[in-house]
């Protein structure tokens, strides 16, 4: 079997899903924290996903996506026993384990999959550790992975914006919440980039040390395009070979905001005529 | 083209150099179609009848891999075109490459007794006439799939006495294959991170300057001869080089150039301000210039400026003229006299309308009023004061020579510094530079373990890389067979 075959697909909510992909060397050498590069096709580019979680005795990897552009919608449309048409990883450093007595993950929409691996290696590694974990989403038809995540953590919070699972509001309205009432050490939340900026505004005043993993475009994940760079405290880093977890208090968030929209138009275009062309064929 | 055949009536040596046809600049600047169309067979062999044949071989004492030039010419003079070929690839393995990528009028060219009248022998081109010639006639039919099976694990081949593991497939790697593949007991297994093979070849030279079918058919002939390449993997992350070191009885570091310079001025992190390679890989590897049929973006507009004076400054420059660019700027510190590309690159990018602004320095780069996209770039006057220690006239600003440069999108081609994702995760001694210290040989502190290229160099040539490759690969050799 290649590499890249997609041996099972899960719908998550109509437009994100969850993949497992047949990868023996990621699988084996895949930490905490790192991602991957993939091409859907011989048409397409190369995006950075993080890997979800991974399993070297089934040589396995779990990629979780949502449709958001070209690449994704793409890879929305693959089928089990398709292969992508290429895959690379694991790609970037590996978390590091900062002992700590309490920790708080969170995740945000599509940010549960990357935070599980993360609590899971904090899990298994510092069993002394009280692990919270916060997870976030629009609604409870979006979230996913509680199963998974409760295993990992001492306890499971949930906040929907719309109060149709947990409390009614965002991720930081808990978070705040905790770090009014107890003693924290340490932060990681994982998400878009408005939720992991909120979330390291609220923990700033609290002087609690916060991570966050960015999603930077990039073309090839190995420092050779630097399309990737992030400033962090006042320096420019590459997502890719010094990241993805950085510092959230040195971040320079609009800096971040503004990368990230950089090729906007053309990914409208094209996501425009891959999405008629879809029309057009059932039509 | 009458031209060439009087000459070759007359066939006196002291007859002027032959230029081979271009494409018209109109058509070069709406396609990405190879500039240079090569000598034909008749201009092939006037030039070949220039070669004053000296006993003295000074062109060869040029050659960073010191092909015996002489007597490949005269093989085109006798029309024993599969001989030139035999003799070059002693030396060489992919002439096809080099006669198109070397800066001859450094290396060979520069040292022809004819080069003191400025007439020197084109031998880049006769080199890319006889490898182009050769390999009309002859096809390989070995396709390497995109995507590996399984592990590397699983391709090994125990019936062979010795496993070589070479790490990236640019210049330097596929020289070290080349040699390497002409013994039958060794089994080579490449490494490549992207999804194509051929580093540089691939993803940094464009295709108006080395088309992509040329490498790939020196790929395929690799793999004919047996080579394994193993795409999408990261040596130092998918596979350790420990691990290598296990299943490997020697291993070659390739890995090329690294992270991109930036000018570390304000307003650098910009959108539409590309480093070159991150511009040159969109559009070379992942085929930018045909979006959206292919996904991957690249910034186009009007106004471009480059930041640079090197061969990747040129591809840049010249690649944005056909992303359909008005006006493409070339802001360099020195002056035109010193500017390190290949003359014919200089020469091309004039042709097709670059504007040059040299002495010039940006200091700044300004923003739209969203904050998003480049709009201007500042720069500063400069002049030339004594030389640096890279012996160049050191430029130095002109205190109130502020100026502006409107543009919609800026590259950055100012060189790379060392990748560390390889060197990073492994006890090879670096130097302060982070490029790993090897001896003549490239054989690194870590016995069995040999590196070449960029990776050890810096930035460099394609040649000097194969050279290199070369030179390891013979280390490598003696190395198996005492071991």
């Amino acid at each position: 079997m290649k590499q890249g075959t997609i041996l099972k697909k899960k719908a998550l909510s109509n437009n994100s899903f969850e993949f497992l992909v047949y990868a023996p060397d990621i699988a084996l050498s895949a930490k905490a924290g790192q991602f991957v590069l993939l091409i859907v096709d011989e048409f397409g580019e190369r995006i950075p996903l993080t890997i979800a979680d991974s399993d070297p005795k089934n040589k396995t990897i779990t990629l979780v996506m949502i449709v958001v552009g070209t690449s994704t919608y793409k890879l929305s449309k693959l089928k089990e026993s398709d292969t992508l048409y290429a895959l690379v990883g694991p790609l970037g450093n590996p978390s590091k384990l900062i002992p700590s007595k309490s920790v708080v993950f969170i995740g945000g929409g599509l940010g549960i999959a990357p935070i599980y691996p993360i609590a899971k290696f904090y899990r298994e590694n510092l069993k002394e550790t009280k692990i919270t974990t916060i997870l976030g989403a629009k609604n409870e038809s979006l979230l996913f992975w509680q199963d998974k995540l409760s295993t990992v953590s001492d306890r499971l919070l949930i906040a929907t914006d719309d109060g149709s699972c947990g409390v009614k509001g965002f991720v930081t309205t808990v978070l705040k919440d905790l770090l009014e009432k107890e003693a924290i050490d340490l932060v990681y939340a994982i998400g878009p980039l408005p939720m992991m900026k909120a979330c390291s505004n609220t923990t700033l005043p609290f002087k609690v040390s916060t991570i966050v993993s960015l999603n930077s475009l990039m073309v090839d994940g190995t420092g050779m395009c630097g399309g990737c760079r992030v400033i962090i405290d006042g320096k420019v880093k590459f997502t890719c070979v010094d990241g993805p977890e950085f510092d959230g208090h040195l971040v320079d968030w609009n800096r971040a905001f503004l990368r990230g929209r950089i090729f906007n138009q053309e990914e409208r275009c094209s996501y425009d005529i891959i999405v008629d062309k879809a029309l057009n064929k059932n039509n | 083209m009458s031209d060439s055949i009087d000459n070759k009536n007359t066939s006196t040596p002291s007859s002027q150099k032959q230029r081979p046809t271009l494409l018209p600049v109109d058509e070069r600047v709406c396609s990405f179609s190879e500039v240079s169309c090569g000598y034909t067979e008749d201009q092939a062999l006037t030039e070949a009848m220039r070669c004053l044949q000296c006993k003295k071989k000074f062109c060869t004492s040029g050659c960073p891999v010191g092909i015996d030039i002489p007597s490949f010419i005269k093989c085109i003079r006798e029309k024993k075109y599969e001989d030139a070929l035999g003799i070059i690839k002693q030396y060489n393995s992919f002439p096809a490459v080099c006669g198109r990528v070397c800066p001859q009028e450094k290396q060979c060219e520069s040292q022809c007794i004819l080069n003191k009248k400025s007439n020197s022998i084109s031998i880049g081109l006769l080199e890319r006439f006889v490898a182009d010639r050769v390999s009309a006639t002859n096809t390989s039919s070995i396709k390497i799939s995109n995507q590996s099976e399984a592990s590397y694990k699983d391709s090994l081949d125990n019936s062979k006495k010795f496993k070589v593991a070479v790490i990236g497939s640019g210049p330097s790697s596929l020289a070290v294959s080349g040699q390497l593949s002409k013994n039958s007991d060794i089994d080579i297994h490449i490494f490549e991170a992207f999804h194509r093979a051929g580093g540089v070849l691939v993803y940094g030279i464009p295709e108006f300057r080395l088309p992509k079918t040329i490498v790939q058919k020196e790929i395929d002939e690799l793999c004919s001869k047996g080579v394994k390449i193993h795409l999408n993997t990261v040596i130092g992350k998918s596979i350790s080089l420990e691990d290598l070191q296990k299943d490997f009885d020697a291993i070659y570091i390739g890995v090329g150039a690294g992270l991109p310079l930036f000018l570390n001025i304000p307003g650098e992190e910009l959108g539409r301000i590309f480093s070159a390679s991150d511009y040159l890989t969109r559009n070379n590897l992942m085929y930018a210039y045909r979006f959206p049929k292919y996904d991957t973006p690249i910034a186009t507009g009007d106004r471009v400026c480059v930041i640079g004076g090197g061969n990747v400054a040129m591809d840049a420059a010249r690649t944005a003229l056909r992303l359909k660019s008005k006006k493409v700027t070339l802001i360099y510190r020195r002056s035109m006299k010193e500017l390190p590309a290949r003359a014919e690159e200089v020469e091309h990018a004039i042709e097709e309308g670059v504007e040059f602004l040299p002495l010039s320095a940006p200091v700044a780069f300004e923003s739209d009023e969203e904050g998003i996209y480049v709009k201007r770039v500042k720069c500063i006057k400069m002049e030339l004061s004594e030389p640096d220690a890279s012996g160049r006239a050191r430029p130095v600003p002109v205190p109130g020579s502020e100026f502006y440069v409107d543009t919609d999108v800026v590259i950055v081609a100012i060189g790379s510094s060392a990748n560390p994702i390889l060197t990073s995760s492994s006890n090879l001694s670096l130097n302060k530079r982070g490029y790993i210290e090897t001896d003549e040989s490239g054989a690194t502190s870590i016995k069995g373990i040999w590196a070449g290229g960029d990776i050890v160099t810096g930035a460099a040539t394609v040649i000097a890389a194969m050279g290199a490759g070369k030179k390891s690969a013979r280390a490598i050799l003696e190395y198996l067979h005492n071991k």
